[in-house]
């Protein structure tokens, strides 16, 4: 993956294909700890720990499609290559949480690329399931919530694409202004 | 300083699109709009299918073409990434391979606006569609 952006749209569907209703997504920038940190949290089916222990190995996975599994261990490659790590807590029957930590400074940090692109295809994707968006920087939080919007919308669809406009510019505008990296 | 779009503009988006929809638009249900699904899994994304979903979503906008575009998981074509499947109303679903923005042009103006057939096109038995 080339980028970060890219990365979290691999793990949202990660947890759709995995049935949740509710996605949390929450990164936060802590540059005087030298850390940036991205945070998934599902309530999908979730996996066993066998499951969880098997599934950063890049020969597991449980499509029949392919021999490999290819998202979680790329991720976390990328995260170690900057000196940071990866960890996942599952509970079959509950949901996951897969937690990156990147070091801030690392000249190897992924570039961010296009956040507010990939939220805004997932969301509009997947109008049954809620997710909820936190970026916090030393600048502010912004918090994007698919309830508050669909309850702005009432009966127009969140897949129209004036919809899926707006809520790239309503992203990528507040990243903006609490300076995301 | 530009204006930051905040939660308050979607209230005039809403009328502005639900104004400029005609009434025909209004009373379309899904299936009688253009169904695109993308394959977003991990190989479907490492190949460019993020930048495929933006532009059919882009384009079929500006060119007037009703239609749904949504990201789906595996469609269990890797070795075809980016594939997409195009459902025309009233039609059998197709499953499109090694699509990028010029493959996804020629989809538009060819298939979807004529129905006509062109490379590229993966034979399926629909049953087994449904990557599991
Ligand atoms: N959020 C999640 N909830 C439940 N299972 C998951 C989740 N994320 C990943 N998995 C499991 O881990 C496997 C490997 O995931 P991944 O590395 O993204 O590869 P792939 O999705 O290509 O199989 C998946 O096939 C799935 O079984
Ligand atoms: S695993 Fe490659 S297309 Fe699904
Ligand atoms: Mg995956």
């Amino acid at each position: 993956m080339k980028d970060l952006a890219l990365h979290i749209l691999d793990i949202l569907q990660n947890s759709v294909t995995a049935g949740a209703t509710l996605v949390k997504l929450q990164i936060e920038e802590i540059p005087s700890k030298d850390e940036y940190l991205v945070k998934l949290i599902d309530n999908g089916k979730g996996m066993d720990a066998e499951m969880v222990q098997q599934v950063t190995d890049p020969f597991f996975t449980t499509r029949t499609t392919r021999k490999v599994g290819l998202g979680l261990p790329l991720l976390k490659q990328n995260a170690e290559r900057t000196g940071g790590n990866m960890a996942i807590k599952s509970e079959p029957g509950k949901g996951t949480e897969v937690d990156v930590k990147f070091v801030y400074s690392h000249i190897d940090r992924l570039p961010t690329g296009d956040i507010s692109g990939t939220l805004a295809l997932t969301v509009s994707s997947y109008p049954a399931i809620d997710f909820i968006y936190s970026h916090t920087t030393p600048e502010g939080t912004f918090i994007f919530d698919t309830i508050e919007i669909k309850e702005t919308l009432g009966d127009l669809p969140i897949n129209n694409p004036q919809v899926i406009a707006f809520m790239k510019d309503l992203i990528s505008d507040n990243l903006k202004e609490i300076k995301a990296s | 300083m530009s204006k930051i779009t905040s939660l308050a503009d979607l209230k005039s988006i809403k009328a502005f699109v639900e104004a400029k929809m005609s009434l025909r638009e209004r009373s379309e249900t899904p299936e009688s709009m253009v169904q695109i699904r993308v394959a977003m899994a991990t190989c479907g994304i490492a190949s460019g299918a993020k930048i495929v979903m933006d532009y059919l979503i882009t384009e079929l906008d500006k060119r007037n073409i009703p239609a749904i575009v949504t990201q789906t998981g595996c469609m269990g074509y890797c070795y075809a990434e980016p594939t997409i499947e195009v459902t025309r109303p009233g039609h059998q679903p197709l499953v499109f391979g090694y699509v990028d923005a010029k493959k996804a042009d020629q989809i538009i103006e060819k298939y979807i606006k004529n129905g006509e057939l062109l490379d590229g096109i993966i034979p399926v038995n629909y049953e087994n569609i449904e990557g599991k």
